[in-house]
């Protein structure tokens, strides 16, 4: 099957994916009803579909992942695409090379999209602005993952048929994280209402200028919400006290069983993981009939897929009217 | 020595009330005299034999601008400056007299560092330039530098440049032993435990953006602490890159109380908003970082009343290879002495909020009041330090044309109305933009 075969029904004319903030409501529909489509036609990413043949997909990882890139590595595969893993954990600078010449590199091997990962918020713009390439966020500091929210308003939509109209607790650690910021911005362009909850130490101030409500109490909002999102506690990107306790964090905004019973019946549990067990979420609960956390992780091969895809219907190409 | 005379421009100096159409007469390196203007009159038959006329018709004659605190990096980082380059850069840019920062490597914090500054601006024969020593040994922040042995090198202040003075026992000792010197100390006011990690100004951009932080709070606590110590100690204290709300209202009370404090702002800090953060533009990337729009109306209002009675191009000039990394390990910084009086003019002087007096003042008697140099005037006998502007010049700057040896400028190939297009230092033409007749 040839790239300009498949059906995309909404709009997109993207050459890169740097954040859902800057995304209409349409594109994210476009991503989204593509990856429903590849899940018919993958047999829920399974399958191989050919769409990306004959193209080499760079996984430049600056910080350590390996949920992220073996997901990306496989949806790449599955389309067909030559793929090429760098991982560099240290910052390029301190190796003699800037990130730019390290990118640069590896695209001159004949690179067609470079998916890229880093520690620092707007690294993968600066890429997009050297590069020819089409660059895709896998996550820049604390800024945005965009296809984290997708693959978590994805799975939302799986399991509600909707996004308009619903209420999401976003849980945890809202400052230092890109999950937060991709979700916002999704759901609130998608209609949801959207609460984020958590100790005032990780909840920057002016949050409620995107758009969102604030919480610091979970029980008070636990009623009310038709999911929630438990943002993992990121220790590697505090620097000193933001809570007094693990303990003290688990029991004010864990989700644990007695949790789960003052919920909605229906409430839908997503986690974007890593997931530290006992910290924001309990054994009982992950595993428990309301959580949707290795759904989360087969539909984001899937919006990976469809993201690949729909940048390389836009790439720049060496020849022109190829692809 | 030769003459020079500078016919009917516009005659603004602060420092003597003068804004009157005049002609201006130099000689021997001084300001000799200054005579009404009378259209369409010859310049005077008693002029000395082989006097210079420049006809400044159109243009604003100012005393020499003089800028507080430059970095030159000369000694140590040559790669983005030296003092050769940043003086022309400064002449370009109007200055005729700039303190030199001590952050270079090794630190000015010695005699010898401070005359090798002296030694290369007198081999560079571009602009004035006047050391700022190191208030601590190797910035360290823990033990005065040699203070009277920099004064005897020629150091005019004292800086530990961007690194704040965190101990208040050091700073104390500090405001106590300039005393005797009466040399201030230029601190750059921010808690640094605030400040780390932080790469713009905190609030609701940062937010958006995942940025860190650098939080209003960062200056204004190390500011009333200043304040406080400068009380304490009745020393003379100056403040660098101004750029908050509180920090002005506390400088104003405190000035007010007659504590010995001033401040300086600089020209990027009125122009531009935290805003310009969101490409993640490195070269945007300041310390302290562009804040929002309610600190910047009230630097322009401590500039209105006098609060803050400087103008500083706090130049930072670094390579390119330096600015192309990723935000959290590019070095903070514009190279601006270029655009500096181009920049002030669209802050300022365009929106209404300065008279050119006024403006002027900051650039110019400010400034020298501050250094405690008898310059930034053009009263009969000062130094013939001028500054010719052309008010309606419009121009596109070109980063690639920069006489600096960098080019980290957030505002390349913007255009911009109005510029100095003469210098003259000493009595003599040191630059010009276009070839004098």
């Amino acid at each position: 099957m040839q790239l300009n075969e498949l059906p995309v029904t909404g709009p997109w004319g993207e050459r890169h994916l740097l954040g859902l903030e800057t995304l209409s409501a349409e594109q994210l529909g476009t991503i989204l009803d593509l990856a429903d489509e590849l899940r018919e036609r993958t047999e829920n990413g399974t399958r191989r579909i050919e769409l990306l043949k004959g193209l080499a997909v760079a996984n430049l990882f600056f910080e350590n992942s390996t949920r992220t890139r073996t997901s990306f590595s496989l949806a790449a595969r599955r389309l067909g695409a030559d793929t090429v893993d760098f991982t560099a954990s240290s910052s390029s600078l301190s190796k003699g090379e800037t990130f730019i010449d390290t990118a640069r590199t590896i695209e001159a091997m004949g690179v067609d999209m470079v998916i890229c990962r880093h520690r620092t918020p707007g690294a993968p713009h600066l890429l997009a602005d050297h590069l020819r390439s089409g660059v895709l966020n896998a996550g820049d500091g604390t800024h945005e993952h965009p296809t984290q929210g997708l693959l978590d308003i994805f799975t939302i939509r799986r399991h509600l048929g909707r996004i308009r109209g619903l209420t999401v607790a976003l849980v945890g650690d809202i400052r230092h994280s890109r999950v937060a910021r991709s979700n916002i911005h999704g759901l609130l362009k998608l209609g949801a209402r959207v609460i984020v909850c958590g100790p005032p130490t990780l909840i920057p101030a002016d949050i409620r200028r995107l758009g969102v409500e604030v919480a610091w109490n979970f029980d008070e909002i636990l009623p009310e919400v038709d999911c929630v999102n438990l943002l993992r506690v990121q220790f590697e990107r505090q620097r000193g006290a933001f809570f007094p306790s693990i303990a003290e964090y688990a029991s004010l905004f864990g989700m644990n069983g007695d949790r789960i019973r003052r919920a909605r019946k229906d409430v839908l549990v997503l986690a974007p993981g890593p997931i530290n067990r006992g910290v924001e979420i309990t054994p009982e609960v992950a595993d428990g009939p309301h959580s949707v956390i290795l759904d989360q992780v087969t539909n984001g091969l899937l919006i990976r897929m469809a993201c690949l895809t729909l940048l390389a219907r836009e790439r720049k190409t060496p020849e022109a009217g190829a692809a | 020595m030769s003459s020079l005379w500078i016919s009917g421009g516009r005659v603004v100096d602060p420092a003597s009330g003068v804004d009157e159409i005049a002609d201006l007469l130099v000689s021997s390196g001084k300001i000799a005299s200054l005579h009404r203007h009378s259209a369409g009159a010859s310049p005077p038959a008693d002029l000395p034999a082989g006097t210079q006329v420049i006809d400044a018709t159109g243009l604003i004659v100012s005393p020499g601008l003089i800028d507080l605190h430059v970095s030159l990096r000369e000694p140590g980082f040559e790669e983005d400056e030296v003092t050769a380059t940043g003086t022309a850069a400064a002449l370009a840019g109007g200055f005729c007299t700039i303190a030199a920062q001590s952050d270079t490597n090794p630190v000015v914090d010695n005699r010898s560092a401070a005359e090798f500054i002296r030694l290369q601006a007198d081999r560079a024969a571009n602009c004035r330039v006047l050391p700022l020593g190191a208030v601590t040994r190797q910035h360290a922040g823990t033990e005065l530098a040699e203070i009277g042995q920099l004064v005897d090198g020629g150091a005019v202040a004292f800086s530990d440049a961007k690194t704040p003075i965190s101990n208040s026992e050091v700073m104390r000792r500090a405001l106590e032993y300039t005393r005797m010197f009466n040399r201030p100390i230029f601190h750059f006011s921010m808690v640094p435990e605030l400040m780390e990690g932080g790469v713009m100004h905190e609030g609701f951009e940062a937010t958006r953006l995942g940025l860190r932080g650098i939080p209003a709070a960062a200056q204004d606590i190390m500011t009333g602490r200043d304040i406080a110590l400068a009380e304490l100690t009745e020393g003379r204290i100056h403040l660098m890159c101004v750029t908050t709300r509180d920090s002005v209202s506390q400088i104003r009370n405190a000035r007010a109380r007659g504590i010995r404090v001033t401040a300086d702002v600089t020209p990027h800090h009125l122009l531009l908003t935290d805003s310009v953060m969101s490409t993640f533009d490195t070269l945007c990337k300041t310390n302290p970082p562009f804040r929002s729009r309610d600190h910047i109306e009230a630097l322009i209002e401590g500039l209105k009343d006098g609060t803050i009675s400087a103008i500083s191009s706090d130049h930072q000039p670094h390579s390119f290879e330096k600015k192309q990394v990723e935000l959290d390990v590019a070095p903070f910084g514009i190279c601006s002495l270029e655009t500096t009086l181009s920049v002030c003019i669209r802050a300022l002087i365009e929106p209404g909020h300065l008279t050119w007096t006024q403006l002027l003042a900051a650039l110019t008697s400010g400034p020298a009041a501050i250094l405690g140099i008898a310059a930034g005037t053009l009263r009969p006998e000062s130094p013939a330090d001028i500054t010719l502007i052309d008010p309606n010049f419009e121009w596109t700057v070109d980063a690639t044309r920069f006489a600096s040896r960098s080019r980290n400028t957030p505002f390349h190939n913007q255009v911009f109305r109005g510029r100095a297009v003469v210098t003259i230092v000493d009595g003599q033409v040191r630059w010009s933009l276009n070839p004098l007749p």
